[in-house]
């Protein structure tokens, strides 16, 4: 039962290649990630952290920006959605000190 | 000229007083960002806790190959999520991390398949917008199938080899598990379950939305605006589940 008054639109190819493209850059940077996972010894825990946590946030911002089209926004959207984030940033300080010291306390 | 009358420029309208949209987006839209920027600070408490804790434990020193369970130090992931459905029919012993791989991938195609759902709807298309949709649901089921098969893997246990030093205990619960502290175990069972309950949540409201297009609802509101909210909604989940990779099974 399909309503003859409305008119479909042409698939908007630009778009869903930018899609496809960012689905590459997506499973890229996860088999980069699984690499890494089990070629960097666990030795380089620092390192370790530090990459994925980069690589994370490069996901992310793909994520954000291009599947749930936040990059398009408005400036005052983008930012009000962004800026909060710096509360987790400082929380992520604070507890990761805390927790080591508490483990100076315990070890 | 303080007792003229408010000289309003037509041509640059105020944005903030009234009569427009100041964000180019509609209320439902903003609103939705909104409530997800409070879930956003909800998943980062939870994941910077486990951060938290994580670093209040001990880190396993030693070669790799000799690792085994112990509650004195926090397990490596890759030992500790290992199995793969029917991988001991096939004569495999160990898959490290194969599993959540193939979880997240089926996370980030159904994101893709969102968007083309999305997609589809601004285009008036409704065969678009159900069949992707329908595709949405379908990753969504699966990755939460997928979640229940680990989930009852992890609190089974392994093999009776894999005991914890010095108490025997197999398989997880709250109090205590055979993997490493008692606080891996528990924090596992809150962050992947809090995900995995969004997980379920999406998946109604996905199924919500899928009906409305398929009988015409939204054909007849005119806009497929809804569809853009969910999307917003799925691709939320999908993101937090990144992190939750990175943190639970890489680092």
């Amino acid at each position: 039962m399909d309503n003859p008054q409305v008119e479909v639109q042409p698939l908007n190819r630009d778009k869903v290649r930018n899609f496809i493209k960012v689905m590459i850059y997506l499973a890229i940077i996860t088999a980069l990630e699984f690499l890494i996972a089990f070629t960097v010894p666990h030795d380089y825990k620092w390192l370790r952290i530090v990459v994925f946590v980069v690589m994370t946030i490069v996901k992310a911002y793909y994520i954000v920006a291009e599947f749930m089209h936040l990059g398009h926004e408005k400036k005052s959207l983008k930012m009000s959605i962004v800026l909060p984030m710096l509360f987790v940033v400082f929380l992520v300080f604070i507890l990761i000190f805390q927790g080591s010291a508490i483990y100076n306390v315990l070890y | 000229m303080a007792d003229s009358a408010v000289l309003v420029d037509e041509g640059k309208k105020n944005l903030w007083g009234g009569g427009v949209s100041p964000f180019k987006a509609s209320y439902g839209k903003v609103m939705m960002w909104f409530f997800l920027l409070s879930d956003a600070f909800t998943f980062s408490a939870l994941l910077i806790t486990y951060g938290m804790i994580r670093f209040t434990h001990p880190s396993y020193e030693g070669a790799v190959a000799d690792f085994k369970f112990s509650p004195e130090y926090w397990p490596i992931p890759e030992k500790v999520f290992e199995a793969f459905p029917g991988m001991h029919a096939l004569g495999i012993e160990s898959a490290p991390l194969v599993f959540v791989g193939l979880m997240t991938f089926i996370l980030i195609a159904s994101s893709v398949t969102m968007v083309l759902a999305v997609e589809a709807g601004e285009r008036m298309d409704k065969k678009g917008v159900e069949k992707w949709m329908l595709w949405t649901i379908v990753g969504g089921l699966t990755f939460l199938g997928c979640q229940a098969w680990e989930w009852t893997h992890f609190i089974i246990g392994s093999d009776d080899s894999m005991n914890a030093i010095g108490n025997i205990v197999t398989g997880a619960g709250l109090s205590s598990n055979q993997y490493g502290p008692p606080n891996f175990a528990a924090l596992f069972f809150f962050i992947t379950g809090f995900h995995g309950f969004h997980v379920l949540s999406g998946v109604f409201i996905n199924f919500v939305i899928f009906y409305q297009a398929t009988v015409g609802i939204l054909e007849r509101r005119g806009h497929y605006e809804m569809v853009e909210k969910v999307g917003l909604y799925w691709h939320f989940v999908d993101l937090v589940w990144v992190f939750v990779f990175t943190f639970f099974y890489l680092v």
